[in-house]
């Protein structure tokens, strides 16, 4: 029976590959948390790549003017199997070319470990940020547009040191976000010269944090680094510290930085400062337009990232004049990175177009990407401070 | 050496708040001594009684300051809190009516009656989260002055080196406990309700031979507990926050209170209830400070002097409990033993 299975599903997959590579439109997957705890981030994602596909297809100007079609899976957020499943589904049956997703770090994993390489497809995650994700066995095959977790860690490592920071205490909420940013923060700012006096981890749900505070303030440090979230344990650690008077400056990663941080304290966390992802680039500001033009919310989180997914996959194709993903999968960085012409949001046409000319063409796009490493987003970040109880933007670096 | 800045260190992050700390526990616990003492069972639905009368009396508060009442610098949800008082006496005769009574009559195991005040947990944490604009957010009612002495003020005060904080919460938090306990005891002992009740708890048959109504009893007892779940809840949630689900986090240690002090026992509850609070606050506590104060100038000690990471905080109780119950099982107070 399992043999038959097998046999059936590799037919499948050859008849569906085949199909897709002869004449017919270009298929993309787009695999993302449709259910799941990051649900509502989903749709503007979803929307945000499919404005790319149409935008190519538009343009008529992919290999030869072929249509890029769009299919959906929920791969979830946190449910591996689920992800596995959906990842077979796209590849086997609906035959795609390329997929965007996936949405989480764990189901990303899953995806491409699983399903994504033993079948040779390219992946493009707009919103997985794992260090984990970096030195995954990928036989090239998967990229992402959002930075690392640990590339913020380096990036506040710097920002305290600048400040004249040097010796700081560090929390972080007890997961795999907090503790793979307090890791990286660790070694970069003890790499730097900093002293790290000590990293505590604090869970979320609680109503009280004097105990936490109390050993921090033990350790001691000019600041304290709050890798949490703002709606919960992150900011249940400031009240006890400022309560208490243990710190009075505080270091904030993208997890805290929100409006509800200055709602509930205002003024009281005067000079503290941090960073979240964040770019200057206009392209960002292009694609806002554009997506409120096609009638949803292009600043929603990762949006602008699925944009420049689904948009790097179809240049690649071009560039490499295939469909066919171990072909495209190496021109990825070339299309991403300089040299060449850059490219905006809204101008595929004219990149497909360049590249249809052999011409270079360095995408910038909604975010700003320029892949590093193994193929991720080197990351964009907008350093803030609060003065005089409101958030303001430092820089960018 | 000085002395002086270690003590504020060590009252400022250990005595403060574990004494506030000690008196919510010790109010939660004194409800549960007396539920299992009069109505013979562990109510575990105690955390999200004391959940729902918090939530009311926010409720109440909100009603207050919204049509511009309130009473600074004291916070108006201690105005509100008769009003969320109320309203829990209502929700327990409500369930005791509907739930408990049939298990009486039945008289049924005190194991049953555990599971099914697990139900009733259940169903009352549900419920608390229903009322509208409580949810599972964290929400903070605590409005007036914040501190009676802030870290600022302290410094700046007395010149030391360190800041020492107290929170108005905390000190009426003592205030509002001590006199609960006062009028609690009062009532026991002293009134003729209060002495019935203690009849009761002390021989269930002896009492009803000599007249006492144990329907009475039964009432007065929810009553009461209704009364002491809202103010340690708000006092609670007043001194740190609000929400839903944190409650039931509570009932580990006011349960591991209860039985230290001697489930059933009054005194031993609020003995149990300082006892748990100070383990769980000095037993995470770093001292590192504290010894470098206190060693020569300008030494500090290596290592942050810590027991116990503050990730184990509910391990303390947990273990306290084990202790007690392997080499006490009465508890410090000779409760009844379980």
């Amino acid at each position: 029976m399992k043999k038959i299975l097998l046999a059936s599903a590799t037919t499948l997959a050859l008849a569906g590959g085949a199909h897709a590579d002869a004449h017919g439109p270009v298929t993309l997957g787009v695999s993302l948390g449709f259910t799941g705890p990051l649900e509502s981030l989903a749709p503007p994602m979803a929307l945000g790549a499919e404005m790319a596909m149409a935008e190519v297809t538009a343009s008529g100007q992919l290999l030869g003017g072929k249509a890029v079609t769009s299919v959906r899976g929920d791969s979830t957020c946190i449910d591996a199997s689920a992800a596995v499943a959906v990842a077979e589904r796209l590849i086997t049956s609906d035959g795609v070319d390329g997929i965007v997703g996936a949405m989480c770090s764990g189901a990303t994993t899953a995806m491409l470990t699983n399903v994504a390489v033993p079948n040779g497809m390219v992946m493009i995650s707009p919103s997985a940020t794992s260090p984990a994700l970096s030195t995954v066995e990928d036989n090239g095959l998967f990229f992402r547009t959002a930075p690392s977790d640990a590339a913020q860690g380096v990036v506040m490592a710097n920002i305290i040191l600048e400040r004249g920071i040097d010796t700081v205490a560090v929390t972080y909420t007890n997961n795999d976000y907090g503790l793979g940013l307090a890791n990286s923060f660790q070694a970069a700012f003890t790499a730097a010269g900093g002293t790290v006096t000590l990293v505590a981890a604090h869970e979320d749900e609680r109503a009280d944090y004097s105990a936490e505070v109390g050993a921090l303030a033990a350790a001691g440090g000019d600041a304290l680094v709050v890798a949490g979230y703002v709606d919960s344990g992150g900011s249940g650690i400031i009240r006890a510290a400022l309560d208490t008077g243990a710190f009075d400056t505080f270091v904030f990663p993208d997890g805290m930085v929100g409006q509800a941080l200055v709602d509930n304290f205002g003024a009281e966390i005067n000079g503290s400062f941090g960073q979240f992802p964040g770019t200057d680039s206009n392209g960002a500001d292009i694609y806002h337009n554009l997506a409120t033009a096609a009638g949803f919310d292009g600043t929603s989180a990762f949006s602008k990232e699925a944009y420049d997914a689904a948009a790097l996959i179809m240049l690649a194709m071009q560039a490499a004049g295939s469909t066919v993903p171990a072909d495209y999968a190496k021109h990825v960085m070339d299309v991403a990175n300089a040299p060449g012409e850059p490219i905006m949001p809204g101008e595929l046409g004219r990149a497909l177009e360049l590249l249809a000319a052999g011409q270079d063409i360095d995408y910038v796009g909604a975010s700003a990407v320029e892949l590093i490493g193994a193929g991720e987003s080197g990351g964009n970040y907008r350093e803030i401070e609060i003065k005089d109880g409101e958030i303001v933007t430092a820089r960018f670096r | 050496m000085d002395i002086l800045n270690a003590i504020v260190v060590l009252l400022n992050f250990v005595i403060i708040p574990a004494t506030a700390y000690g008196a919510q526990l010790a109010l939660g616990a004194l409800g549960v001594t007396l539920i299992y003492g009069i109505l013979r069972f562990s109510n575990f639905a105690h955390g999200d009684t004391m959940a729902f009368g918090t939530a009311s009396t926010i409720l109440v508060t909100w009603g207050l300051t919204g049509i511009g009442i309130s009473i600074a610098p004291l916070p108006t949800a201690l105005l509100a809190l008769p009003f969320g008082i109320l309203i829990t006496m209502v929700l327990v005769l409500g369930v005791d009516r509907v739930v408990y009574r049939f298990y009486r009559r039945v008289k049924a195991k005190p194991i049953i009656f555990v599971m099914v005040s697990i139900g009733v947990m259940f169903v009352m944490n549900a419920l608390t989260r229903f009322l509208p604009g409580i949810g599972v957010d964290d929400i903070r009612f605590a409005d007036g002055e914040r501190f009676l002495i802030s870290v600022r003020t302290f410094r700046d005060l007395t010149g030391l080196e360190e800041g020492l904080a107290i929170r108005t919460t905390q000190a009426i938090t003592v205030v509002v406990a001590a006199i609960c306990v006062a009028a609690l005891f009062w009532f026991l002992n002293r009134t003729r309700t209060g002495k019935s009740m203690r009849a009761f708890a002390d021989n269930e048959d002896l009492a009803l031979l000599s007249g006492i109504n144990p329907d009475r009893v039964v009432m007065v007892t929810w009553l009461i507990v209704a009364a002491l779940a809202t103010t340690a809840g708000t006092l609670y949630g007043l001194d740190k926050a609000f929400k839903a689900f944190t409650y039931f986090q509570l009932l580990l240690p006011i349960f591991a209170a209860a039985i230290v002090g001697g489930l059933g026992n009054p005194i031993g509850a609020i003995m149990g209830g300082f006892l748990i609070a100070f383990s769980e606050v000095s037993v995470t506590y770093a001292f590192r400070k504290v010894v470098s104060y206190l060693g020569p100038e300008g030494w500090q000690p290596e290592g942050m002097i810590q027991l116990l990471s503050t990730d184990y905080k509910f391990a303390v109780s947990f273990s306290i409990l084990l202790i007690v119950l392997l080499f006490r099982p009465t508890g410090i107070m000779k409760g009844k033993s379980i």
